[in-house]
């Protein structure tokens, strides 16, 4: 190979900071849906007494929070990985 | 009022029929590049959104809490999650021009039509209910307005009748207007993504009404929630999770969520847009639904519907306005969800149920003159009011009762039953068909037994007692409490077992079976569809005519975007001429653009129908409909064909290495047979020179001279005779002449003459008179002449130090007599070349023209024998075998 | 003194022509019929000149030519070579090995007289056997 950037076939072992850049943000892709799932199974734990029990307020903001969050997460993360790739092939494969 | 909702209701439809028509028109012009932007696939999503959610939210935030935001957090997450699922299912849906969920699943496995029908058979069982529950909310939403003008029943069944026979003809339009799915339908994308943005704005403006204009501001709302009935977190945990996992397993498997997320998808990027937008616009379609809930529990009386708060709650404050806009949100959501489902519906059961059977039924060779095209779309349309008219006549059976209110879940479940085959599918390169039939089978047998037969109620469909005590008295068979699990909500416990069945049967089926070429191969590009989007599939024959296969795909596809394709085909080949050449990536193509229209397994019977050309009969034809059998012989044949091949080509390089081994030795044979006639020729030159040339030459010396000419004029004539001998066997030309003698005789003969023709080498011959008493009857001066040549060659090549050459005699099913000497043999390579004419083992061993052996191979085939080299004796011998019937053992 | 000519032949009809031939010339000529024993038979008879076969039994007779051109005793040599095989390959192969004449079976009688006298006469001999 003389030069100029790996072509997809040939995985390099070291990748330049923007390509690094966006592979982390698919990791970042691929561990959201985790995430969410994460948050919003916290009430499992939340007690029902309806005395001591969380307020259906406090419910609606968190899961709403939460909700909100992951919007902005993956807006960002759609954003990133919308940008062009510099010599990756690994993007999102639209064009 | 219900007159002027009526106008209304049709105002707004005709509204829709212009936005789809419109929309038809610009996309028509090429200008639908902003008919498709991300915004509108997002929005077209939305038909997760149905009916049941927009009024049903609030109604299940009644009953039983945050419970109804399960529904809406489980796609959220599928969405957030993209990465995972989504952007492979749109890849190999683009890829492989997938239809519908069928149509994955059975391209998956080996394009299997009895799978697409199975997974069309759930589609259609889980979606029928869930349409008629659409109908019914649209009824009671007239309900609603009428308040006071009571609606009977003939009435209530009129109401539906009437929307289910509007929203067949709207989609009969807008669905059916192209044939190929995969051109995607932009009039009712633009009507749905419509729909979408009233259903949100309808909610939000009751919302912010009821927030604002209610509840006295967000503060005071959120203490008024606080001090409700809902004022606390109450939810069953079990359920919380449970359907969150429920609506994600059934937003990837529902039908109309399929079409519009995957078949209807333009571009891939699209998804990344939807992966924060569709969230968000959940979030904004739940995001009221809890103080609307509690604002209506305040403000309306006693008992009212929960489910219709959406609608009542401006109703009871004098917003006309706003109830009709919240009408027309409810309308909206039930009208799209109607509409894609029986898109989507409609499509599988053209193409997996329908079209199969008319190809069985329509007479041979119909897919080329027969104008398939009529029939898909004249199959789609049936399909699609066959769909929506199951929905109505459900409705009507089940008497729109409460019955219904479940049946959202059940019919989620229904669905979810498709999800392993196709998670399994597109990244378990191991999962096989007969696992997604296990699976499948498993998985809808317990989702009817568990949830949808229980779900008519005790002793509708199911025996009363089979609930309390399961069937004929097991009870651990009993439907909702099966092997103990009788705490368990319905719900779960069915989601549970009939997952847990499915994949179980699913993982087990695939690791015992073995999959079909086909199915491996989609398999591999399936999971691998990252690597090769596009990778060459097996299309093998080329005997397929260009013009049968134009007229086929003008039929399927319609003349225009028939030969748009194969001019560009044929361009893309280098343009040699006006059709495209018949080469696999031709195929390839033309099948994915079938499939479009009439599904994989169709379209690749079709191809193959004509790619087969005489070899592919009716019987081909009546296969279409078990494709199974088909692709099993089609599998078959081409691993005869490919077989087959490796044979021929075998064939072909020996066939080669003999001849470039004889093209040597004709070289060869050539020097020799000039070698053999100039060296006689020279002296006789020479000689016939002197004689002329020398004078005073002594009688003894000319008689001398004169009689070498003679000699060496002889040996030429003998040469000449062998070649002559040779050509005239070889053309057949000779005359036997049959008679009976003894076997020993003659070889007493060759041997005879053998030992006179030259007598330089001394050879010991061995022989077992007694075998050789054998009368034969054929030509026996001609067999002669083959041991006499046997023997000279053993004479001239036994290299042994005492040359010994053994005669044997062998009388079985055939007589054989070997010639066996002691000497080296002939060397491996050389034994199946040392019959043929001009062939010598070394010109170093002077000898013959190599003529010998060509002419014993003649003479005994004339005589209905063979000789044959027999390896492995030690020394050269040669076999040869007489039939039997020449011999008539002596007594 | 009559010049010496060994001939290296294995077909006996055509020895007693070139022979024949030869004698009648006033040429002394001897010999051998055997190509493995061909060369010592030419270092003992020290011939003038040697007409030597291609096809010999045992040994052909490209191999005793690149021998003797290979021993310096015989190296400058003159040798006339036959062959019954005629083809231009031959007669290629035995250019490259030395040979310093080169004639085809079947010949005429004065043709076979003219390059030996030639040869003998150390004159090259060019293109023998042609007209």
């Amino acid at each position: 190979m003389s030069e100029g950037s790996p072509r997809r076939g040939t995985p390099p072992v070291f990748l330049e900071r923007q390509s690094y850049r966006r592979r982390r943000v698919m990791d970042g892709a691929r561990v959201l849906p985790f995430l969410g799932a994460l948050l919003w199974l916290v009430p499992l734990l939340w007690q029902e007494d309806p005395e001591q029990g969380v307020r259906s307020s406090a419910v609606i903001v968190y899961l709403f929070g939460v909700w909100l969050l992951l919007v902005l997460l993956a807006g960002f993360v759609a954003w990133a990985l919308g940008r062009p790739a510099p010599g990756d092939g690994l993007g999102s494969g639209g064009e | 009022m219900l007159n002027t909702l009526v106008a209304v209701c049709i105002a707004y439809a005709l509204f829709l029929f212009a936005i789809a028509f419109a929309a038809e028109r610009i996309a028509a012009h090429g200008q639908a590049r902003w008919l498709r932007s991300p915004v509108v696939y997002t929005l077209s999503l939305s038909i997760y959104c149905t009916a049941w959610t927009f009024y049903g939210a609030v109604g299940s935030a009644v009953r039983s809490g945050f419970e109804y935001m399960a529904i809406y957090l489980g796609p959220s997450l599928v969405l957030v999650g993209w990465w995972w699922i989504l952007r492979k299912l749109v890849r190999i849906g683009r890829s492989q021009r997938i239809t519908s969920v069928a149509d994955l699943v059975s391209s998956r496995y080996g394009k299997s039509n009895l799978l697409a029908v199975g997974v069309t058979l759930l589609a259609v069982i889980g979606t029928t209910p869930y349409i008629a529950l659409q109908l019914q909310s649209v009824t009671l939403s007239f309900e609603a307005f009428s308040a006071g003008e009571v609606i009977v029943g003939e009435e209530k069944g009129h109401t539906a009748l009437w929307v289910a026979a509007g929203l067949a003809l709207f989609t009969v339009i807008f669905g059916t207007r192209n044939l190929d799915a995969n051109e995607r339908h932009n009039g009712v994308v633009m009507a749905i993504a419509v729909e979408a943005v009233v259903k949100l704005f309808a909610l939000l403006a009751v919302g912010v009404f009821v927030v604002w204009g209610l509840g006295g501001g967000l503060t005071e709302t959120l203490a008024r929630i606080d001090a409700s009935e809902l004022g606390h977190w109450r939810i069953d945990g079990g359920r919380w999770a449970g359907v969150m996992l429920l609506s994600a397993a059934a937003f990837l498997c529902l039908p109309r969520i399929f079409q519009v997320l995957v078949v209807e998808n333009d571009n891939e990027t699209h998804l990344r847009t939807a992966s924060w937008a569709f969230p968000l616009y959940l979030g904004l379609m739940s995001l009221f639904v809890v103080p609307i809930a509690v604002i209506g529990l305040d403000l309306l009386p006693e008992g009212s519907n929960p489910d219709l708060f959406v609608l009542t709650l401006p109703l009871s404050q004098g917003q006309g306005g706003l109830a009709v806009l919240s009408f027309l949100g409810g309308f909206s959501s039930a009208t799209s969800m109607v509409i894609v489902a029986a898109i989507a519906l409609s499509t599988m059961v053209s193409n997996h149920v329908v079209m199969p059977l008319w190809l069985r039924f329509a007479e041979p060779g119909a897919t080329v003159s027969g104008d398939v095209r009529t029939v898909v779309l004249l199959a789609r349309r049936l399909s699609i009011i066959g769909v929506v008219m199951l929905g109505y006549l459900y409705y009507r059976l089940s008497g729109g009762g409460e019955a219904l209110a479940t049946i959202g879940f059940v019919s989620f479940a229904g669905v979810a039953q498709v999800l392993p085959a196709m998670l399994g599918g597109i990244f378990w390169r191991g999962a096989s068909k007969a696992g997604a039939f296990t699976g499948l089978i498993l998985g809808f047998v317990v989702w009817n037994y568990t949830l949808f037969l229980p779900s008519f109620g005790p002793g509708v469909l199911m025996p009363e007692a089979w609930f309390a005590h399961g069937p004929f008295g097991i009870g651990f068979l009993r439907p909702q409490a099966m092997f103990g699990l009788s705490d368990m909500d319905p719900l779960l416990h069915a989601f549970f077992w009939s997952m847990s069945v499915n994949t179980g049967g699913f993982i087990l089926g695939s690791l015992v079976s073995f999959p079909q070429p086909l199915e491996r191969l989609q398999g591999a590009q399936f999971v691998n569809v990252f690597e090769h989007s596009t990778s060459p599939r097996s299309w093998t024959g080329n005997v397929a005519q260009s013009e049968d296969l134009m007229i086929m795909a003008q039929r399927i596809l319609g003349a225009r975007d028939a030969q748009e394709l194969f001019e560009r085909e044929a361009e893309k080949q280098g343009g040699r001429g006006p059709l495209p050449d018949v080469t696999p990536q031709f195929l390839e193509t033309l099948e994915r653009e079938l499939a479009g229209s009439v599904g994989a397994a169709t379209a690749h019977a079709m191809v193959g129908q004509i790619v087969g050309g005489m070899s592919v009969s009716v019987e081909d034809l009546m296969a279409v409909a078990d494709e199974t059998a088909q692709m099993m012989e089609y599998s078959a044949r081409l691993e005869a064909q490919s077989q087959e091949l490796a044979r021929t080509a075998a064939q072909l390089r020996e066939a080669n290495a003999k001849l470039t081994r004889l093209s040597v030795q004709k070289d060869a044979f050539l020097s020799q047979i000039s070698h053999e006639l100039r060296t006689p020729m020279t002296s006789i030159r020479a000689f016939s020179e002197i004689l002329r040339d020398t004078s005073g030459l002594g009688d003894a010396e000319k008689t001398k001279y004169a009689s070498i000419i003679h000699d060496e004029a002889i040996r030429l004539t003998r040469l000449l005779d062998d070649l002559l001998d040779l050509s005239v066997l070889e053309n057949g030309q000779v005359n036997l002449n049959l008679r009976e003698g003894l076997l020993s005789d003659v070889l007493d003969r060759a041997v005879a003459a053998a030992a006179a023709d030259e007598a330089g080498r001394r050879l010991e011959i061995r022989r077992d008179r007694g075998a050789e008493q054998i009368v034969l009857h054929t030509d026996l001066d001609r067999l002669s002449q083959v041991f006499i040549n046997l023997i000279a060659n053993a004479r001239k090549y036994c290299d042994a130090p005492r040359p010994r050459l053994e005669i044997s005699v062998r009388a079985g099913a055939r007589l054989a007599i070997d010639f066996t000497d002691n000497g080296s043999g002939v060397a491996a390579e050389a034994q199946d070349v040392i019959f043929e004419k001009f062939s010598r083992v070394s010109d170093q061993k002077a000898g013959g023209a190599g003529l010998g052996l060509a002419i014993c191979r003649q003479i005994v085939t004339r005589l209905g024998g063979d000789i044959t080299y027999v390896p492995g004796r030690g020394g050269a011998s040669f076999r040869v075998s007489l039939p039997a019937d020449l011999a008539i053992a002596a007594q | 003194m009559s010049k010496h000519v060994l001939l290296i032949e294995d077909e006996p009809n055509i020895i007693e022509a070139i022979s024949f031939i030869l004698s009648r010339d006033g040429l002394a000529v001897e010999t051998h019929s055997d190509g493995t024993t061909a060369n010592e038979k030419l270092r003992g008879a020290r011939p003038d000149l040697l007409i030597l076969d291609v096809m010999l039994p045992g040994k052909s007779g490209y191999d005793i030519l690149r021998e003797l051109r290979a021993d310096p005793a015989t190296a400058a040599l003159p040798v006339l070579m036959l062959t019954a095989r005629g083809q231009t390959r031959d007669r290629e192969m035995a250019e490259r090995e030395g040979v310093s004449a080169f004639m085809s079976k079947p010949f005429a009688n004065s043709e076979m007289l003219d390059t030996v006298r030639a040869l003998l006469n150390g004159v090259p001999e060019e293109a023998p056997g042609k007209p």
